[in-house]
């Protein structure tokens, strides 16, 4: 039973505050007025409307299709009238509104119709087609698309499959509810996983401070006719990151740069599988999913929220509060601060941690870096903050990549832990976006770079060509004069044949008429007919592209700025 | 304001307290073996470090109270005030804490940004330019004949009209000038070492100090307010160096435990050369930074102009930190070297 475990670098105790919310049990949450539905709550290209305005959906009805490989689909929570599609609110830090599907609903919550999907039935890439249009994405945080990371591929084998049910955040227990009360779905997820994936060892990693969730866990592992082991594995931040409870279990460390699969691992959260089995023996798509409402409320819980419910709702239902100071979407170490609380609970949403001055007093202001270390002995990837710090402040972006900006994993230990109060993680965000966006920038004028190159070798060339073209024609008329010359001399010497001069005369108009037809078709060429007759989609789109080129070239002219020329 | 949302209680003062706090045992020793004198010194250091950060901190245009309650000055103050002889005259202590906090600490960019320990610099500067005031130790009471009371000793600091035989009484040469003086006469360690001032590891009293200083160094190791790397690479550094001569020539050259057991030798491993901002921040880099800094005392005690080398030997290991840092790069998580790689498309 006992398997041996491994300690990762790292890793802080902050206080658990767990007991608040997992002391009562999960309810259904009440079925809003209103839904509204974004439709980029996943990691990759948004989905697709395909609905309209005024029309009624169903709950369950796709209203936004999967748009590429890396997508999913988005659905209706209940049934309503779609009331806008549009830019809304969005649970993001940056309070910037992106595209949702608004939803009023009509309180009946009435059923699309849905079957379950006999899943060995069917070919894996067909399932995981219907798995990407049902919805699937992490519940974990990342909101990756799961069909995605259920394609072992050809060249990555997936021997182990971890389930992840460490829930290393404070104050976040939705994963804790879930596994104590709904364990048996969770595993006949897993069963699909390991379907999918091929997997031959299959480990489900939990904190030991979640006994009952351990304990009802290995109760419903030992149902099953395939061997899963569940593990305790000792409660420190952030030991539920993928790829520390990666190292946990297997002693193994996912190589900088690469995938877990790349090492024969992938990782999925419980609510995924959960989610995954109500998709297949159910036939429901991602709709709903726990949330736990906690930090400042009357009575913090978790419950079971439709996609799309207001915050506001959870958080009246969990008893609000006077002296709320912000909520925060997630928990106190990776969590994003609400711009305000009519935002949609998204996929994304674990918790909802209402804050007050008492619960999170307000952070003292920084003082310097005193270099002491600290923060690299919190760092579970076991960098050295300190200077990451020292480099992004400066704007020495070449020197924080050199070391390894691109490995933090934002986890927040190092800011937990310094005695300067420094916002750490704050400046690597910082810094990589400033990379990004010159990285951008770069690929920009690069393609311009060669875009333009490409078209002076071609104007080279045609150059060249018309060259040679005119010099092989001066010589053929050459040679032609010459020709003729003779043929006249001979034609003096003969007496004139009857019908030369016709179809001498016949020759001549025919080369006239070619010439004419070629010169039509070079004509016919050069005019491209697609732009007669647009709509104004097209038309649009055809700006849209205008639009970019007019970008790419500015910034072509743009000085470069990278880190060539700076060294 | 961005995640993460909470914080451990540790703070700058938290940590410059713990410093100040382990540094207790050895001020409660000092006082017993050698007499009340250095609490004049250390107030004196103290006030003088206060004024000096106060008005760096107002020139510079920062905010008084969050850099004077920081602590980092006191600190400063008492590790200048602990490594000075206990009867130095006022205008000295004054001088080098000035230096310290003016120079070494604020011209260089204030907290966080010194290269160099500062009190290291005061002590520097001040053995460099007046080496005869920088030899009044008071002697252990145990060897004295007319210990001084805190106002005579006091009266000295500040120079009232103490006749020079009274100072000749009550000062002593250190167990580390005794052995200096002794080699340059040719006497072997042996016969130098039957004069009183030396103890049973030490000197006499100073072996004691250097205990305390252990202590409280250690109470800050366990609780991990200073890396093990440091003291420990440091340590091992004079015990190595100090053993190999000591084996080749145990009449020319001091026993390690004589040179462990001085108490610069502990207050530079557990409280000087764990100085945060001037010493290496990589574990690798920790121990070559401690090692170097241990080598090289026992080289300037050994060879070098001054009975005592800790204060240019962590000087000279500070000149050396960004190279040891660049060069001591850890491995990271799922990495192999240090070489950075692209960010991802």
């Amino acid at each position: 039973m006992s398997r041996e475990l491994f300690r990762f670098k790292g890793g802080v105790h902050p206080p658990e505050h767990k007991s608040e919310s997992n002391t009562r049990p999960v309810h259904a949450a009440p079925l809003p007025r209103k839904l509204v539905i974004p439709l980029r709550q996943h990691i990759g290209n948004p989905a697709r409307p395909v609905v309209e305005v005024g029309d009624r959906v169903l709950k369950g009805q796709l209203i936004g299709a999967a748009d590429g490989y890396i997508s999913a689909a988005v659905h209706a929570s209940s049934s309503g009238i779609v009331s806008a599609i549009g830019p809304a609110a969005i649970p993001h830090a940056s309070g910037l509104p992106d595209e949702c599907i608004t939803i009023e609903t009509d309180g009946r919550d009435e059923w699309i119709d849905h079957a379950p999907i006999d899943y060995r039935a069917l070919e894996p890439a067909e399932l995981r087609m219907r798995l990407r249009d049902m919805g699937l994405a992490g519940l974990g945080g990342a909101v990756f698309p799961s069909a995605v990371k259920l394609d072992p591929g050809a060249t990555h084998p997936c021997p182990t499959l971890i389930l992840n049910g460490g829930e290393c955040e404070p104050w976040i227990t939705c994963d804790d509810m879930l596994m104590r009360t709904r364990a048996d779905d969770i595993l006949q997820g897993v069963a699909v996983m390991r379907h999918l994936l091929g997997s031959t060892e299959i480990l489900v990693g939990i904190e030991d401070n979640k006994p009952e969730a351990l304990a009802s866990m290995r109760f419903a592992a030992a149902k099953l006719d395939f061997a899963i082991e569940v593990v305790a594995v000792p409660s420190i931040y952030p030991g539920g990151g993928a790829k520390q409870l990666i190292e946990t279990l297997t002693g193994k460390q996912v190589p900088s740069g690469k995938l877990s699969t790349d090492i024969g691992i992938q990782v999925f959260n419980v609510g995924t599988a959960y989610a995954l089995a109500r998709a297949v023996h159910h036939g429901e798509p991602l709709i709903s999913r726990l949330v736990t409402v906690t930090g400042h409320v009357l009575r913090p819980q978790n419950v079971e929220a439709l996609i799309g419910t207001p915050m506001q709702v959870l958080i009246d239902l969990a008893g609000d509060r006077d002296g709320t100071t912000g909520v925060l979407m997630g928990g106190p170490m990776m969590g994003m601060p609400m711009p305000d609380l009519e935002v949609p609970v998204v996929k994304a949403t674990n918790c909802i941690l209402v804050k007050s001055k008492e619960l999170f007093p307000p952070l003292p202001s920084a003082l310097p870096c005193i270099r002491c270390t600290r923060c690299a002995d919190a760092c579970p990837a076991e960098l050295q903050p300190q200077e990451l710090f020292r480099f992004a402040k400066a704007g020495d972006f070449g020197r924080a990549q050199e070391y390894h900006l691109f490995d933090c994993i934002e986890c927040g230990c190092c800011s937990y832990v310094c005695p300067s109060h420094i916002p750490l993680v704050d400046f690597y965000r910082y810094a990589k976006s400033e990379i990004w966006a010159r990285e951008k920038e770069k690929r920009a004028a690069d393609l311009a770079r060669e875009r333009h190159e490409f078209r002076q070798f071609r104007l080279e060339r045609e150059k060249k060509e018309k060259a040679e073209k005119l010099a092989a024609k001066a010589q053929a008329a050459r040679a032609q004069a010459a020709l003729d010359q003779a043929q006249r001399a001979e034609l003096a010497a003969t007496p004139a044949a009857e019908g030369t001069a016709q179809s001498d005369a016949d020759a001549k108009k025919a080369l006239i008429a070619a010439a004419l037809a070629r010169a039509q078709a070079k004509k016919a060429e050069v005019a491209p007919k697609n732009v007669d007759h647009l709509s104004p989609d097209k038309q649009r789109e055809i700006e849209e592209i205008e639009a970019r080129r007019a970008k790419i070239r500015e910034l072509a002219r743009q000085p470069l700025e990278t880190d060539e020329n700076k060294s | 304001m961005p995640s993460p949302f909470i914080l451990d209680r540790s703070s700058v003062t938290q940590v410059m307290a713990w410093v100040l706090a382990a540094l207790l045992p050895g001020i409660a020793v000092y006082v017993w073996l050698f007499g009340p004198g250095i609490l004049v010194t250390l107030t004196l250091a103290t006030a003088t470090a206060l004024a000096a950060e106060a008005a760096m901190l107002k020139a510079r245009g920062y905010p008084a109270k969050p850099f004077l309650t920081d602590l980092s000055a006191i600190v400063t103050a008492w590790l200048l005030a602990l490594s000075l002889p206990s009867l130095a005259p006022w205008w000295l202590i004054v001088t080098g804490t000035l230096f310290a906090i003016v120079v070494a600490k604020h011209l260089y960019g204030g907290l966080g940004q010194n290269i160099f320990n500062p009190a290291m610099v005061g002590y520097a500067v001040l053995i460099v330019s007046f080496p005869v005031q920088m030899t009044q130790w008071a002697g252990p009471l145990e060897l004295s004949a007319t210990p001084l009371t805190l106002a005579q000793s006091a009266g000295v600091i500040f120079g009232g009209d103490v006749p020079k035989s009274t100072l000749d009484a009550v000062t002593m040469a250190t167990p580390l000038d005794a052995l200096r003086t002794g080699l340059l006469q040719q006497h072997t360690v042996d016969e130098i070492m039957t004069q009183p001032i030396f103890g049973h590891y030490g000197g006499t009293g100073f072996e004691w100090l250097a205990g305390a200083f252990l202590l409280g160094g250690l109470v800050l190791w366990a609780l991990r307010i200073i890396s093990w790397q440091v003291p420990l690479a440091f340590l091992a550094g004079i015990w190595l160096a100090a053993g190999f001569l000591h084996f080749f020539d145990a009449g020319r050259f001091g026993a390690p435990w004589f040179h462990l057991f001085a108490p610069s030798v502990m207050l530079g491993a557990f409280f000087i050369a764990t100085d945060p901002v001037s010493g290496a921040t990589t574990p690798r880099g920790k121990l070559i930074f401690g090692f170097g800094a241990g080598l090289l005392t026992i080289v300037i005690r050994t060879w070098g102009g001054y009975p005592d080398g800790v204060a240019f030997a962590i000087l000279l290991m500070n000149l050396s930190v960004p190279l040891i840092d660049a060069w001591t790069q850890p491995r990271i998580y799922g990495g192999a070297g240090r070489r950075g790689k692209e960010p991802p498309a």
